[in-house]
């Protein structure tokens, strides 16, 4: 299918986890979310909206899992929020058993997601952050298989409205 | 020496086993104070001790590592298996795949060798990791534990009575100088590197963001620290002749986490009106951290305590520690018990009080 590929522009934490929120919604099992930017491009702030989307209780709170290498959140699905950013190779990933979040009864987001895009599943929506000034960010969203397509369909006539 | 006026007690020998991340550690603890073993077995230190980032976390690397080292922890300590009192294991919060081998081989000798067995919250070793020292504090106290996954400040009441008070919104204290030496080029784990050179530089050169949220909150945030360093070095490689040097970057970053750890530690210590501050976890071994902390406790007329750097980080003893507590008060796990990714600390169940 032909890649669909949607850019906003956000100008703080709160519009960031904002964007994050209205995908979280639009989520549903088996979805993987691979997101891609440098260090405190929004990442996690990101998540913490996906999880807000996705039902996650407003009073949990959504912590970096860059040393945990997952956490998992309860909310309308499960989110398993994964991080490879210490990770060394592709041997080590596979070790830890982080391969396996992609087939689990959930919503997968994964940070650092370029690091190795073989493994992540064909279906993956990515969402690409970039640096814009201290608040600005740059925030694309991206994909290419009907799923992905399907979701970003229904992210823009809600952003729309 | 003088004679001691109570009768002697059997001692009691427990063992403890932490598998929960990186490192395989286990340990024999005598009367949950005496240390008479404890073994980590930590790849970052064997082959990589200036940088490199070869995190053992692998499931594959404790099933190799777990026998011999509770092996040597046993036969250092002089203790058999069977003439253990108990066996203490993490079962939480951590990593499923490698809690799973900890835990999997408690179990297996627990049942062998019909030893009682407990589980353990991580979390609540890094607490209890203080009494493995000397003069301990006595309850209540006010805890922080700090690391590369945590960042928490606990009203510590008793064994097995604990409230948190604030904990971090995002990064970890200790994943705020791992990113922070990896965008200054540093080895991992960030934080002996960054605490070396921010001995030369000078901690009031930049003013980088505290995050104290509202007035009241103890609850953290190093995100936003972060990245104002992060965007701060793009500008300083860009410009030249800055007066500013790499160890300025480090010691005015290490100086921001600092102050606000203290700031908030202190805080926590007023308000519960208690007299002795501890931290623990491996961001307590930074001596930067340790100098502050002891200067406002003396201001304040509180006790200040920390675990040497051994037991700082993650290790079996501590592990040890919690689990003799427990098992003295009757509390025994079957071999039904699971391990938990997740794991709070107000889901522990609460101790009876300690019988003196």
């Amino acid at each position: 299918m032909k890649e669909r590929c949607v850019t906003y522009d956000t100008a703080s934490d709160q519009e960031t986890i904002r964007l994050g929120q209205e995908l979280g919604k639009a989520l549903t099992e088996g979805d993987v979310i691979a997101l891609v930017g440098e260090l405190g491009s929004g990442k996690t702030c990101f998540t913490k909206g996906l999880a807000l989307g996705l039902g996650v209780s407003p009073d949990t709170i959504i912590t970096s899992p860059s040393f945990s290498l997952i956490n998992e959140y309860e909310g309308r699905h499960t989110l398993f929020h994964l991080d490879v950013y210490r990770l060394e190779s592709l041997s080590d990933f596979l070790s830890a058993g982080l391969e396996e979040y992609f087939y689990q009864d959930g919503v997968v987001v994964m940070e650092w997601a370029d690091r190795w895009p073989e493994i992540l599943p064909e279906w993956k929506l990515e969402v690409g952050f970039v640096i814009i000034d201290h608040s600005l960010r740059k925030i694309t969203l991206s994909g290419n298989h009907y799923r992905a397509v399907e979701i970003l369909k229904d992210l823009e006539v809600k952003l729309w409205r | 020496m003088a004679p001691k006026t109570h009768p002697p007690l059997k001692q009691m020998n427990i063992l403890g086993i932490d598998t929960s991340c990186d490192d395989t550690s286990a340990a024999v603890v005598a009367d949950g104070e005496l240390v008479l073993s404890s073994i980590v077995h930590s790849q970052i230190k064997h082959h990589h001790p200036y940088g490199g980032v070869v995190p053992e976390l692998a499931s594959r690397e404790h099933i190799r590592n777990i026998v011999p080292v509770v092996d040597r922890a046993l036969s250092k300590a002089n203790v058999k298996i069977k003439d253990l009192d108990g066996i203490a294991v993490t079962v939480g919060p951590g990593l499923v795949g490698a809690l799973l081998v900890g835990l999997s081989y408690a179990k297996s000798l627990a049942y062998v060798h019909q030893v009682p067995m407990i589980g353990v919250n991580h979390l609540e070793g890094h607490i209890l990791s203080i009494f493995l020292e000397d003069n301990p504090p006595d309850f209540p106290f006010v805890a922080l534990t700090v690391s590369g996954g945590h960042t928490s400040v606990y009203h510590v009441k008793g064994y097995g009575d604990y409230v948190q008070l604030g904990q971090t919104l995002d990064d970890a204290a200790g994943e705020a100088f791992d990113k922070v030496a990896k965008i200054l080029g540093l080895g991992y784990p960030g934080g002996v590197p960054i605490e070396n050179l921010a001995r030369s530089g000078e901690k009031d050169k930049i003013s980088f963001p505290r995050a104290y949220m509202s007035r009241d909150s103890l609850d953290f945030s190093f995100s936003g620290l972060k990245t104002a360093v992060s965007l701060y070095v793009k500008k300083w490689r860009q410009e030249e002749n800055v007066d500013v040097e790499v160890a300025d970057i480090a010691a005015s970053f290490q100086e921001a986490v600092i102050e606000v750890l203290t700031n908030k530690l202190m805080t926590a210590g007023e308000k519960m009106g208690i007299h002795s501050i501890v931290i623990a976890g491996g961001v307590a071994c930074n001596q930067a951290l340790r100098d502050k902390v002891r200067a406002c406790a003396l201001e304040k007329k509180m006790g200040f305590h920390y675990p040497r750097p051994a037991y700082c980080t993650d290790n079996g003893a501590m592990i040890a520690v919690a689990g003799y507590h427990r098992l003295r008060m009757g509390e025994r796990a079957g071999l039904s018990i699971d391990v938990r990714s997740k794991f709070p600390i107000q889901d522990l169940a609460s101790m009876t009080p300690r019988e003196q």
